[in-house]
């Protein structure tokens, strides 16, 4: 008790402001955030931004908690549930890319150009046969929460398919995963940055990358209650201008030869189409990025907003 | 592969970066140290010198905690500090201090079971002889002490050892914060070393965990030539 006297005493005196953004580990681990968008916010605006890198649901968590100030996630789905629940508002999607299908290079299971839902149905049916092992996050992180999804428009369920032998589930991040599924010659879903930050390390080969149903949205919310909301808002304003906007279409081309991470700010007619499609919410006849309910105090912001056909 | 390790490790010991990780973790396991000395020292002595009814229940306490897996208490520890949390006006969560305050109730049970030991071990041989000298209580818990002091260096030791290898707190409460030049950063050696294997850079990592081993192992030979300069390994 005494220790938490003298600790409260010096956090009163160290009143702190700086932003929490909880994020996934895809974006984190391949240094944007910390490398790139913390050090020229910071140029920009003068606050101070830490990232948590915790994966989509536990990022959720931390937010509900009261321990950040903002999300930075990718999981559609459950963006929605935390801004229904009253916790997240003012969603804007940020970048996007694509999940891609790996496994090793003599592909058994003969997925490779096929589409991401006959890869899927293929998949299940040799690994039921004993034929080839498909590895799972299994830790309801974005890249998991996808799987999930395609695994349903492949008509399986994940919760029955999990159980079943052929299926290893890592409950780690991308990185292991990813290492796990090289050391057994196995097929798993992965985000494109962290598979090519670990492409040197493993063999495994991208067999599947085309397809509307593997793309990637990385969106942002805001923490209704945060203290920092204005922080919060002036962040998100930024990430959205054409500076932030380069910054990450920029970002990995030395490195990787491409870009990591696509900026929402240059997609193309198609590509929007998908992300409509699986990555804005039905509101009144319109879809759009973020329902006019969970919008606040975003004076000037524009959400995208397109008609339902 | 040795070689290169050996030259990639000192390489990066020079990185600004790199020296900034290594001295945050022994600032952060370093005050979790003292704090863990201030509040357990009293709590050993008086549970080795004084005689109170639940003393043995405590002291069995303390003994089992020795062994509390770090996970669960930086679970605890983030649900209580969160800021929604009973703890959360605290402002602990993703800060330095947060994690120094983890180490230390990590640590606490070690400093606690370590001392009570070695003060009664010396106990009645130094009760009596003091006595016989017209010690008061006072002088004669006093001279306890003193005659214990190995046994306090080695748990101070074995704490500061325990707290800058442990991840869980560390993790849980620090959140691997990192921004070049950034003031709230919390990255430590054992986070930075989880982080750069999750990201592929398995040399990083092995290069981080030489610098781990490098304190410990320098630490403990210190306070071993300390002791032997000042002749207190009688105990």
């Amino acid at each position: 008790m005494l220790v938490f006297a003298v600790v409260s005493l010096s956090g009163c005196v160290e009143q702190k402001k700086v932003l929490t953004i909880s994020t996934t580990t895809s974006l984190y681990d391949t240094g944007l955030l910390e490398e790139v968008i913390a050090s020229e916010f910071k140029k920009y605006s003068g606050i101070d931004v830490r990232f948590i890198a915790k994966g989509t649901g536990a990022a959720i968590q931390d937010a509900m908690r009261g321990a950040a100030d903002v999300i930075f996630v990718h999981a559609p789905e459950r963006e929605l549930e935390f801004m229904k629940a009253g916790y997240g508002v003012n969603r804007k999607v940020i970048a996007y890319n694509f999940f891609v299908i790996v496994g090793p290079p003599s592909d058994p299971a003969g997925i490779k150009g096929l589409s991401p839902i006959e890869a899927m149905k293929k998949i299940a049916k040799l690994g039921r046969e004993g034929e080839i092992v498909w590895v799972s996050r299994g830790d309801m992180s974005g890249t998991n929460v996808k799987e999930i999804q395609l695994w349903k428009l492949a008509g399986f369920d994940y919760d029955k398919l999990k159980n079943e032998g052929w299926m290893h589930l890592t409950g780690s991040g991308m990185g292991k995963t990813l290492l796990y599924a090289s050391n057994i010659n196995a097929y798993t879903l992965s985000d494109t940055g962290t598979y090519l930050k670990y492409k040197k390390l493993i063999k495994l080969e991208e067999l599947v990358s085309k397809g509307e149903e593997l793309i990637n949205i990385y969106s942002f919310i805001v923490v209704k209650n945060s203290k920092n909301f204005d922080a919060a808002m002036i962040v998100l304003r930024w990430l959205v201008s054409e500076d932030g906007q380069n910054l990450i279409a920029q970002f990995g081309k030395d490195e990787f030869g491409k870009s990591l991470f696509n900026p929402i700010s240059k997609v193309d007619e198609k590509t929007r189409e998908w992300i409509v499609k699986y990555g804005f919410f039905e509101d009144d006849g319109v879809k759009t990025e973020c329902p006019k309910k969970f919008r606040l105090a975003a004076n000037g912001l524009e959400f995208s907003e397109v008609k339902i056909q | 592969m040795i070689l290169e390790t050996a030259t990639r490790t000192l390489e990066l010991l020079t990185n600004p970066a790199v020296l900034d990780i290594t001295l945050r973790s022994i600032r952060v396991s370093g005050v979790a140290t003292i704090l863990a000395l201030v509040v357990g020292l009293p709590i050993a002595a008086a549970l080795a010198l004084l005689n109170f009814k639940g003393k043995e229940i405590i002291k069995s306490i303390f003994n089992a905690l020795l062994g509390i897996p770090t996970v669960v208490l930086g679970l605890v520890l983030y649900i209580l500090i969160a800021p929604n949390g009973v703890l959360g006006y605290l402002g602990l969560l993703y800060t330095e201090l947060g994690i120094s305050v983890g180490q230390m109730l990590l640590i606490l049970p070690i400093i606690v079971s370590f001392v009570v030991n070695s003060i009664e071990r010396v106990e009645r041989e130094i009760r009596d002889l003091a006595y016989t000298l017209g010690a008061t209580e006072f002088q004669t818990s006093l001279a306890l002490l003193k005659e214990a002091y190995s046994g306090v260096v080695l748990a101070t030791i074995a704490a500061f050892n325990r707290a800058i290898a442990e991840l869980g707190i560390a993790l849980m409460i620090g959140g691997n914060v990192f921004v070049s030049g950034g003031r709230y950063n919390t990255r430590v050696l054992t986070t930075a070393m989880q982080m750069y294997v999750a990201r592929g850079e398995i040399e990083v990592a092995i290069a981080l965990g030489i610098i781990l081993i490098a304190i410990v192992f320098s630490i403990s030979l210190l306070s071993n030539s300390l002791q032997r300069c000042y002749g207190l390994d009688k105990t």
